[in-house]
């Protein structure tokens, strides 16, 4: 039947995984230290960190934000909130007239319904919406999930910097506001 | 308890009893000889071994499939419906979630096809780095089926292999797109962003990786006598069958149809400027399919290499305005994805919103063949086949 | 635990059988869970390049005992149409082959349970109880998926009884006892050929039993490549799939004790029980070092029956009856003419 070799080969393979996993540094140190040898990441003790670039959650930079209902408007789920008002601003140069400027009074983004798909931080023309690859928010109660407008400058401080391009690139590095 | 049990029975007359039975027995075939009854199996839509919500009802007679009908839709979400309001990015978004397990290569076509009504073209280097964004969704879609396939026939190991080693795709993914299972990157002239520092040279190491892991699952499974003596023979399709029930991508690859719209029918993707081959297999049975979607995941990572050598460099993103009204017209689009050949012919009325958008899947066809496959099969090759056949229900159901 | 020792031969009949069946619980119980935790939880998960339980007590030791209290605080669910005597006994009846098989194995010269002539042959006529209580999981669980593994447990158990038979015979025949103890001092006493540096174990001597053993064995236990019965992927777990609680868990211990029992059987008549090659097997030393021998020497078998079981895919029903009957029934026959020849000739 030939039926030895594959069979035997295939223990091999998983004898070779398991001593691989037991003696992770081979014959220089025969110490078993399987926690370095599995994949395993035993998540509360130990946390991989996610590229710069993963959608975790959404921070806002309130002073770039003009209320204009881009964001709002284009989400799939229409989970962004926003409430504003005009108010008048000092003007930009001395003897001029005092400008109108939206402010914003609530922005909320439910995360319970959000999709993470980025469609508002790519639409917004201002620049005031940024991905934070922070994903530790989860919450015992779904309402604690709406995140309001302070709660979302916190997340700003998580935003990692643009990472620079592939050589080739003639894409432009775009710049995290200072909060 | 032994009260309520008795009011129970006595509440069914033996009228009612008899007249139930001879209603089963007329449903199930009678063998005269021995004086069995045939016996009708529910596989599914809850069941380890249909990727998902799957009904299968079998008809059987001891161990011997007699009939077989698939039921689906428990898994329908109306993207055709949501497609008709919802715009184009928010279109890519739904899409995304077709095939979830090979994820950018649902949103290629339907971008494809926008950019032909658009008539606007990717710029290379766009088109070059869609390109290997889509083989490495194939990368990740086909290590889960190797590793799934040992799962149904038994052997529990590789799918932990499966598992472990498609992280490296999927944090490759991550690391371009933000998303690994849902990347939402495509966008119509282009992608959304362009690749991140060091990136090609985690790429050579990853496809290095993949490739040891097809080794792995070549002795682990493939080479297992067992396995083999598991799939040879197991639900062969010849040729012109399976085309006529339209199936596509390594199922029909596998009885010998050298068929495979990369090749032939390229739109938008760049695969023809590398080296590569399609694979066959002349069997037609289920370790036929197997072996060419091993065959082919080693293709894939030699097409990454080739590709990732030569990008050229240039801008990501066509011009196109910032809200995008796709003029009238009509589009169809299909291309080579990891299930097989997957389509959207998209309507447009020149609003923000298509008008239409038909969304032909690869596993709704690839399913359509289990009636016809599975007469006459034994119980456990109905799982063995079905693993072969490769489905993801949202794709089926969409 | 007999006669012989001295604190123990002043207690009364009583005494001593309760600290028989007290020995003859712990010894099945503590196999059982030292195979789960070592084989089950973490040198499986090591295949699999993953940690297993680590939560529970240092590098997850206690998870077996998180998992008893677990299983045993479920509601206790019968099916409706259930038959409810037969479903509620089931387990019983398969744990109950695996304790008596566990009393004919020595563990020392004098450390052992029943000492009879018997012996080998009382093991292989009690070990196909389980297979009653397996068909009446499967039938008195009035569920289709149950009913298919009941049948196809039955017939697989049936079949890969006589390979099974058939090899110990040829263990039999060279030691020319049945009685385990026998059969281990005729290991330990032995010599192959002239030599008898090692004694006679008949891993060496009877390789081909061996062999055809262990695949029997695996057969036996349900484990992979010959787990048609519990075949995950199809029947959701044959005919375990509706039991729930205390039950599940009396099958899920049976299964491994019974690999620690039937491993311990292996021992015994192939790798020399207790004995170890050296220490002269009458000395009063091996009684204190008998057992842990054979916690060693069982430990290392269920290796084996693991790691084939979590690498290898598993055999259709047909195929399955086809090995066992036209490949290891013919090899173990002829396994038995030829040692027969080769006992009398030499």
């Amino acid at each position: 039947m030939g039926l030895v070799p594959g069979l035997i080969k295939g223990l091999g393979v998983t004898g070779g995984t398991m001593l691989r996993t037991i003696f992770p540094d081979g014959l220089k140190k025969p110490i078993p230290n399987p926690v370095k040898g599995a994949e395993t990441v035993q998540y509360p003790h130990e946390k991989e960190a996610p590229p710069a670039r993963a959608r975790g959650v959404i921070a806002l930079h309130e002073e770039n934000c003009t209320a204009c209902m881009l964001c709002a408007r284009e989400c799939p789920d229409w989970c962004i909130y926003i409430e504003g008002h005009k108010e008048k601003a000092p003007p930009r140069r001395a003897g001029g007239k005092p400008r109108k400027v939206n402010a914003i009074d609530r922005f909320d983004i439910d995360f319970a319904l959000c999709m993470f798909c980025g469609i508002c931080v790519d639409v917004c023309p201002f620049d005031a919406l940024f991905w934070s690859p922070e994903y530790e928010f989860s919450e015992p109660r779904i309402a604690d999930l709406l995140h309001d407008k302070s709660r979302l400058s916190e997340w700003m401080e998580t935003v990692p910097e643009f990472e620079p391009y592939e050589a080739g690139s003639e894409a432009k590095l775009k710049k995290v506001p200072a909060t | 308890m032994r009260m309520e049990r008795a009011v129970t029975e006595a509440a069914l007359s033996n009228r009612a009893q008899l007249s139930y039975i001879a209603a089963q027995a007329a449903d199930a075939r009678v063998n005269v000889e021995l004086e069995t009854e045939g016996m009708t199996l529910n596989i599914g839509p809850q069941h380890p071994a249909t990727h998902g919500t799957l009904r299968i009802i079998a008809k059987l007679d001891g161990e011997q499939v007699v009939a077989v009908d698939p039921v689906m839709g428990y898994m329908h979400r109306g993207y055709e419906k949501l497609a008709e309001v919802r715009t184009y990015p928010q279109v890519t978004t739904l899409i995304n979630r077709i095939d979830w397990v090979g994820s950018f290569a649902n949103e290629v076509p339907f971008i494809l096809a926008a950019e032909r009504l658009m008539e606007v073209e990717a710029p290379p280097r766009a088109q070059w780095i869609r390109t290997i964004l889509f083989e490495m969704s194939r990368i990740a879609n086909i290590t889960l089926f190797l590793g799934d396939m040992g799962l149904q026939v038994g052997a529990v190991t590789p799918a932990f292999f499966a598992f472990r080693d498609r992280e490296h795709v999927l944090n490759l993914i991550e690391a371009v797109t933000g998303g690994r299972f849902h990347p939402n990157f495509d966008r119509i002239g282009g992608l959304k962003d362009d690749l991140p520092a060091g990136w090609i040279t985690e790429t050579r190491r990853v496809m290095k990786k993949m490739r040891q892991y097809c080794d792995e699952i070549e002795t682990l499974v493939e080479g297992n006598e067992i396995f083999q003596a598991r799939t040879r023979g197991i639900g062969v399709i010849p040729a012109h069958i399976g085309l006529s029930y339209g199936l596509s991508g390594a199922n029909i690859r596998g009885s010998g149809v050298d068929w495979d719209v990369r090749r032939d029918s390229p739109c938008g993707m760049v695969h023809n400027e590398t080296d590569w081959k399609v694979w066959t297999h002349p069997d037609g049975d289920s370790f036929a399919r197997f072996w060419v979607r091993l065959q082919e995941t080693r293709e894939s990572t030699r097409i990454i290499d080739q590709l990732i050598d030569n990008i050229p460099s240039g801008p990501i993103m066509a011009k196109v305005p910032r809200i995008i009204k796709v003029p009238a017209g009509e589009a169809y689009v299909e291309t080579e994805n990891p299930l097989g050949v997957m389509g959207y012919y998209v309507i447009s009325k020149g609003e923000l919103v298509p008008y239409r958008v038909k969304i032909r899947s690869a596993s709704f066809n690839n399913i359509s063949i289990t009636p016809w496959l599975l007469k006459g099969v034994y119980v456990p090759d109905i799982i063995t086949i079905l693993g072969s056949l490769y489905f993801i229900l949202g794709d089926i159901d969409r | 635990m007999s006669a012989s020792l001295n604190i123990l031969g002043e207690l009364s009949y009583w005494q001593q059988t309760g600290i028989r069946v007290g020995a003859g619980l712990a010894a099945v119980l503590l196999i059982a869970g030292t195979l789960v935790y070592l084989h089950l939880f973490k040198l499986v998960s090591f295949m699999q390049s993953r940690l297993g339980p680590m939560e529970a007590g240092p590098f997850g030791s206690l998870q077996l005992l998180a998992e008893v209290g677990k299983f045993l605080q479920k509601e206790d669910i019968f099916p409706r149409k259930a038959d409810r005597f037969v479903f509620a006994a089931a387990p019983f009846v398969v744990l109950m082959s695996t304790f008596l098989l566990v009393v004919v194995v020595p563990g020392g010269p004098d450390a052992w349970f029943i000492d009879t002539e018997l012996g080998i042959y009382l093991a292989m006529a009690v070990s196909s109880v389980s297979v009653i209580g397996i068909l009446m999981a499967g039938w008195g669980s009035a569920s289709k998926y149950s009913m298919l593994g009941g049948l196809r447990a039955t017939g697989q158990l049936i079949a890969y009884e006589l390979p099974l038979i058939l090899a110990v015979l040829g263990v039999v025949i060279q030691a020319g006892t049945m009685n385990m103890q026998g059969i281990v001092y005729a290991q330990a006493e032995g010599s192959i050929f002239g030599w008898d540096g090692i004694g006679n174990p008949y891993i060496l001597t009877q390789g081909v039993a061996f062999l055809i053993f262990m695949v029997a064995m695996q057969a036996e236990l349900t484990q992979a490549p010959f787990d048609m019965p519990i075949a995950e992927s199809e029947l959701v777990s044959g005919y375990m799939t509706e039991y729930s609680g205390m039950r599940f868990l009396l099958f899920f211990i049976g299964e491994f004790a019974t690999a620690g029992v039937f491993s311990a059987i292996a021992a015994v008549l192939f790798l020399g029980g207790w004995s170890i090659p050296g220490i002269d097997p009458n000395d009063n030393i091996m009684n204190v070092l008998g057992p842990l021998v054979m916690l060693v020497k069982i430990v290392g078998l269920t290796f084996v029956v693991f790691w084939a079981r979590f690498t290898f895919p598993r055999f259709r029903e047909d195929q399955l009856q086809k090995l066992a009957w036209k490949v290891l029934i013919p090899l173990a026959l002829t396994n038995i003419v030829v040692t027969g020849i080769l006992k009398v000739a030499f």
